[in-house]
């Protein structure tokens, strides 16, 4: 059947570009059941978006969850050395920042669970890239390197209690907040100067790694920095922006993470990265990557249409039904839509009103 | 999206002299001045919208992109924690989150701290932090009434002077944070309007070395 895609919600539309646009690399669909064990998120609190999540008791007395989120349960049934390229649109819950209650939301994502070479990695980008492509012409990709990023925060020496303070206002691009911690912790002036250098690199990949050759000389960053220009050079587009400020929870995120965003929309839309970390506290040893988008941030962007119904027919008592559904008819092949009443419904908005009333 | 940068300001002095840096970073609006009781005002030559909010209304308007760029103190940041970038540290607005108590107060370490504050998740933190059991009280205003008619123990609110705790008796017993005005922008705009954004932080980041020299 063919339809106009006019009639898809935003976050509809969005579903099926990005379905097309996975398979056509050969991700393969994923479906899974609404519920998991709770214990799984019990052990992995800190990965999920917000920790609360709706619990049940199944019939035979296990602690159930509605599940707040997919990476878990795709890395938990993926064998040890198992190669797995999949994608999938589901619906999650979890509490919404905003309300502090429970919301259904909607999310697609994709995953790629095995090597992770440079191939791979810039594979991943560039659909991240396309997928907010699929959503709006003005997007930008923000790419970061938590690698890079712990390699020097460790190398100044602060304890890992530091660490972590310091990643949080890395995250908020709280240069006095760096200032203030790094002073506290004991790390030198040079170096604190390096770490507020790399918040503040922020532009296009070619400029800013110049930068940070420039501030990152030691030999550990070498190999960071190179596979790092080559993905950004292999997935080559000019909406891609090096941030710095893109941190993860580095107890599951390790390498390249990224973060999306649409003008126009408040906040992240795409959000992903190499979860080497996670798959090891699974006990699996192969790499992996991946992303999600947040379908229903799209929501908001969506505009409200002009009318409500292109024609609106009225007809009264004596006019005969045949011509009522003919009108009709004749309406909907020229591809309007069409509602008959028998008076205009208040608050209707309409392109054309054709009275077929006999006065 | 329209090219213009929305700027909440918070209402009152602090957003009048914070209203001032951004004209000194050549973000003038004339129409602020005039007395009126408008909201919005606008200067489309200089591409740049301000309106007034509820101070503790700033982060909101910029976690959700109804404003780019706003000034928020740190207490509501460290209260709401919104998602949004902490760009500055204005130097300005300054006083202290901290303890307050009767003059004759007395802890008593085996007995739950009854705490009534504003700033709930603040509290909590703190006395998560030195590992004390404690019941909130949460109340809107008048938060020194609270232990002198023995509703609570302590307070966990905003010291500026001191002058209202001493008028009623009570005085600091531990400082909790030091807290000051921060310039805050949400993180979509801070990439979509970066030309724009970035100039405003940095002039206003100017204007404060030169100060605080």
């Amino acid at each position: 059947m063919n339809f106009p895609e006019a009639i898809l919600k935003n976050e509809e539309k969005a579903i099926f570009r990005l379905r097309s646009l996975y398979r056509q690399r050969g991700y393969e669909p994923y479906k899974m059941s609404k519920f998991e064990e709770y214990d799984l998120y019990v052990r992995n609190k800190s990965f999920l978006v917000s920790d609360n999540v709706i619990t049940f008791t199944d019939t035979d007395g296990k602690l159930m969850a509605l599940k707040p989120d997919v990476t878990l349960s795709i890395v938990k049934n993926t064998r040890e050395g198992e190669t797995r390229k999949v994608y999938y649109n589901e619906n999650v819950y979890r509490v919404s920042e905003g309300s502090h209650s429970y919301k259904e939301i909607m999310q697609t994502g994709l995953e790629r669970i095995g090597t992770i070479d440079l191939y791979a990695l810039s594979e991943v980008l560039t659909l991240a890239v396309e997928s907010l492509g699929a959503i709006s012409d003005d997007y930008l990709l923000d790419v970061s390197h938590l690698g890079i990023t712990l390699t020097l925060l460790r190398l100044t020496g602060a304890e890992p209690s530091y660490i972590k303070r310091i990643l949080d206002c890395m995250g908020e691009k709280n240069l006095h907040g760096i200032t203030a911690i790094c002073r506290e912790a004991g790390v030198s002036d040079g170096d604190t100067e390096r770490i507020k250098a790399l918040v503040k690199c922020y532009g296009k990949p070619s400029e800013v790694i110049k930068k940070l050759r420039a501030i990152l000389v030691e030999e550990e960053f070498a190999e960071a920095l190179n596979g790092l220009e080559t993905v950004l050079e292999l997935a080559s587009s000019d909406r891609i922006r090096l941030d710095f400020s893109v941190v993860g929870d580095i107890s599951y995120y390790n390498g390249i993470v990224f973060k999306g965003f649409v003008n126009g929309i408040p906040s992240a839309v795409l959000s992903g990265g190499e979860y080497d970390e996670l798959m090891k506290r699974f006990g699996r040893t192969s790499g992996a990557i991946g992303f999600a988008v947040y379908l229903d941030l799209l929501e908001d962007f969506s505009s409200v249409p002009e009318y409500d119904v292109d024609t609106l027919v009225i007809y009264g008592e004596g006019t005969p039904a045949r011509l009522v559904a003919d009108t009709v008819r004749e309406r909907i092949a020229k591809g309007e839509s069409v509602r008959a009443e028998r008076s205009i419904p208040e608050k209707l908005k309409y392109k054309t009103l054709v009275e077929l009333t006999e006065e | 999206m329209d090219n213009m940068l929305n700027v909440a300001l918070p209402k009152g002095r602090l957003g009048e002299k914070v209203y001032a840096m951004f004209e000194r970073a050549g973000f003038e609006c004339p129409a602020i001045h005039e007395n009126n009781r408008k909201l919005i005002f606008e200067n489309p030559e200089k591409q740049v919208r301000y309106f007034w909010v509820k101070p503790s209304d700033v982060a909101i308007y910029v976690e959700r992109g109804a404003a780019d760029v706003g000034v928020a103190g740190k207490d509501i940041l460290l209260e709401y924690s919104p998602d949004v970038y902490e760009l500055l540290d204005l130097d300005t607005g300054k006083c202290r989150m901290a303890v307050a108590a009767p003059r004759d107060f007395r802890d008593n370490p085996q007995r739950t701290l009854r705490v009534a504050t504003k700033f709930v998740n603040i509290t909590k933190r703190y006395y998560a932090g030195l590992g004390r059991d404690i019941d909130i009280i949460k109340l809107n205003g008048s938060i020194e009434l609270a232990p002198i008619l023995g509703l609570s123990d302590v307070i966990v609110d905003i010291v500026e002077t001191g002058t209202t705790l001493r008028e009623n008796n009570l005085e600091v017993f531990e400082e909790v944070v030091p807290i000051s005005a921060r310039l805050i922008s949400n993180k979509s705009s801070f990439r979509f309007k970066n030309e724009l954004i970035e100039r405003v932080a940095q002039s206003i980041a100017e204007q404060i070395a030169e100060v605080s020299k």
